[in-house]
């Protein structure tokens, strides 16, 4: 790992209210690579991740500190607004959530609309290219004007995942994208994902330890709010530092 | 007695208890129905005497002479029609816009305090409105509002002629108070069904707040709101003791709003007690019964837009 880092995290500090979830996590993430964050339930890996785009703090009560560097800026100096950070580091949720009131070619689009991007011609380009990115075009191109939540569960995440992408993210998150699915909607966005990260850097929240040692080349393992170990996810799975990383990937406590 | 057959027994009776209540529930809606029906027809039968006599006249014509028995209700007609109006062009924006202001922005306490505050001026009688109307809505309407709107925008119809502070701008102003709690509330438990994940994903696609309640609340309530507005609607249609007493009473169809008006609602309660020939009774009646008849259907309609909603 001797390239430049994208994304640096450090010495985040998170929670709600007085209660601290995150305690001073640090790690980094190389360009065009898959970050995958494990551990335990309420461990804090979905509130470290929604730091990274500075979504934590809209939840009332939430606080958060520490340095979060992506490429050349800290999303948590002062004078930077969370609203241009969001528009970098795409994001993903566990549970799809395509706009109900949109049709499919409206979802994608939403994030480009928002930037202020109106030329049809261009919309129309963006929604294929996302939508072949996400490994949906084929199976929506003819009803692009159907209501979004007419798709299946598993379609509505890859929807998720091209409105995600349409506005060329340089860092996409990814909450536990596949828990809510079948096995072969989340082989698809698996395979996904290989091709994904030519072209975004991908951290990616999962439960599924098989998932992480497929498809990530870094794995964090998080306990309590503490990183416990970080590194090359082969290292990681085979010859773990840590007595709790080992204990947790073999499946015998948490 | 065996565990067995005590465990019978009580299931047996829990049965029982559901049933007779579930009876009960349904007597109580079909006697609700029942009741609706039978109001409906009574105000139908004293209505008759009107109706044969006057056909489509009755709302079609505009002179109101009790002495004359001359009927005519398109005046009131109107003035419904218009104060309603006036009350939720105002309401409406207002009460949407504080709803999302409470919901979305403030934090969850103090929205829940204001929400609180706001659906109090439900609670206030409408003869109390009514008292506030007269001795303050009306002077500072006459003094301070009515002189600017008459001189600046005299040459709009709506706003030309004498002004009195009593009117229909004035029954308008008192509706829109007294439908925003409606509005409000009915806005405010559609936008709480919204979950925060729909929240989230605009704002992690880089939403501001305003934008994301753009996309997120407002785009996927809008047969919702529509339903609250309707609502709001049917109760300023209806609504008699605050109106009486500040539009001003006079059955004539002006195009300015700073004139005097009567409402359906208010004809009624003024002339009801002084009411001596059968037909001008009959006639009142009649005018309520075309308020029962429009007012259950806007509210049909609002109760359908809203479940529409909701259940989605
Ligand atoms: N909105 C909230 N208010 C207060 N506490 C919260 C809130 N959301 C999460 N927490 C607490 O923060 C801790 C970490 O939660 P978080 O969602 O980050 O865990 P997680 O690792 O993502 O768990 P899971 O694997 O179940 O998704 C938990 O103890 C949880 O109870
Ligand atoms: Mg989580």
């Amino acid at each position: 790992m001797s390239t430049k880092s994208i994304l640096e995290v450090k010495n985040l500090h998170a929670g709600f209210g007085s209660t601290e979830v995150v305690k001073g996590v640090s790690l980094s993430a190389q360009y065009h690579t898959v970050t995958a964050i494990i551990g335990p339930s309420g461990c804090g890996k979905s509130t470290f991740i929604r730091c990274l785009n500075r979504l934590h703090e809209e939840t009332s009560g939430a606080f958060a500190n520490g340095q979060v560097w992506l490429e050349n800026t800290d999303i948590y100096a002062k004078n930077v607004d969370p609203v241009s950070i969001r528009r970098k580091v795409g994001m993903v949720f566990q549970k799809p959530n395509a706009f109900p009131s949109m049709s499919i070619f409206d979802n994608v689009v939403a994030g480009l609309r928002l930037a202020g991007v109106k030329r049809h011609s261009i919309l129309k380009e963006i929604v294929e290219q996302s939508l072949i990115s996400a490994a949906l075009w084929h199976e929506v191109k003819d009803k692009l004007n159907a209501p979004g939540t007419s798709l299946s569960g598993g379609q509505q995440q890859r929807l998720c995942i091209a409105r995600a992408l349409a506005v060329e993210p340089t860092v996409l998150l990814m909450d536990e994208p596949t828990s809510a699915l079948d096995p072969i909607s989340t082989a698809k966005i698996e395979e996904l994902m290989t091709e994904l990260r030519k072209k975004v850097t991908i951290i990616i929240v999962t439960h599924n330890m098989q998932q992480a040692a497929r498809i990530s080349d870094q794995t964090a393992f998080f306990l309590s709010g503490d990183l416990i170990e970080f590194g090359e996810t082969s290292q990681v799975f085979t010859a773990p530092k840590m007595d709790q990383t080992e204990r947790y990937i073999t499946g015998r406590f948490g | 007695m065996s565990n067995f057959r005590l465990r019978k027994r009580a299931r047996r009776e829990i049965h029982l208890g559901d049933l007779v209540f579930s009876y009960f529930l349904r007597a109580l809606s079909f006697g609700l129905a029942l009741l609706l029906a039978v109001i409906g027809f009574f105000l139908f039968r004293g209505a008759f005497a009107s109706i044969s006599r006057y056909g489509w006249s009755f709302v079609t014509e505009s002179v109101w002479d009790p002495v004359q028995e001359v009927f005519g209700s398109a005046p009131v007609l109107y003035g419904t029609l218009v104060s309603s109006l006036i009350a939720v062009s105002i309401a409406a924006p207002l009460s949407v816009a504080i709803a999302l202001f409470l919901n979305e922005v403030v934090p969850p306490k103090i929205g829940k305090t204001i929400g609180f505050l706001v659906e109090m001026l439900a609670a206030i009688p409408s003869v109390v409105y009514g008292l506030w109307g007269i001795f303050v809505l009306a002077p500072w309407l006459r003094t301070r509002i009515e002189p600017i709107l008459a001189q600046d925008l005299g040459w709009i119809p709506i706003f030309s002629g004498p002004y009195y502070g009593v009117g229909m701008l004035a029954a308008g102003l008192i509706l829109s108070i007294m439908i925003i709690p409606t509005v409000f509330s009915i806005s405010r438990e559609i936008f709480k069904t919204i979950p925060t994940a729909q929240r989230e994903a605009a704002l992690a696609l880089g939403a501001t707040r305003w934008e994301m309640m753009k996309i997120s609340i407002l785009g996927s309530s809008k047969s919702g709101i529509g339903g609250a507005i309707i609502l709001g609607l049917g109760r300023a249609l209806g609504e008699t003791m605050a109106v009486t007493m500040v539009i001003g009473n006079r059955a004539e169809i002006s195009a300015s709003l700073l004139a005097p008006a009567q409402t359906m609602a208010s004809v009624i309660a003024n002339e009801y007690a002084e009411a001596t020939s059968d037909i001008h009774l009959s006639a009142l009646i009649e005018i309520g019964f075309l308020l029962f008849v429009v007012t259950f259907i806007i509210n049909a309609f609002a109760r359908l837009f809203i479940l529409r909603e909701t259940k989605s």
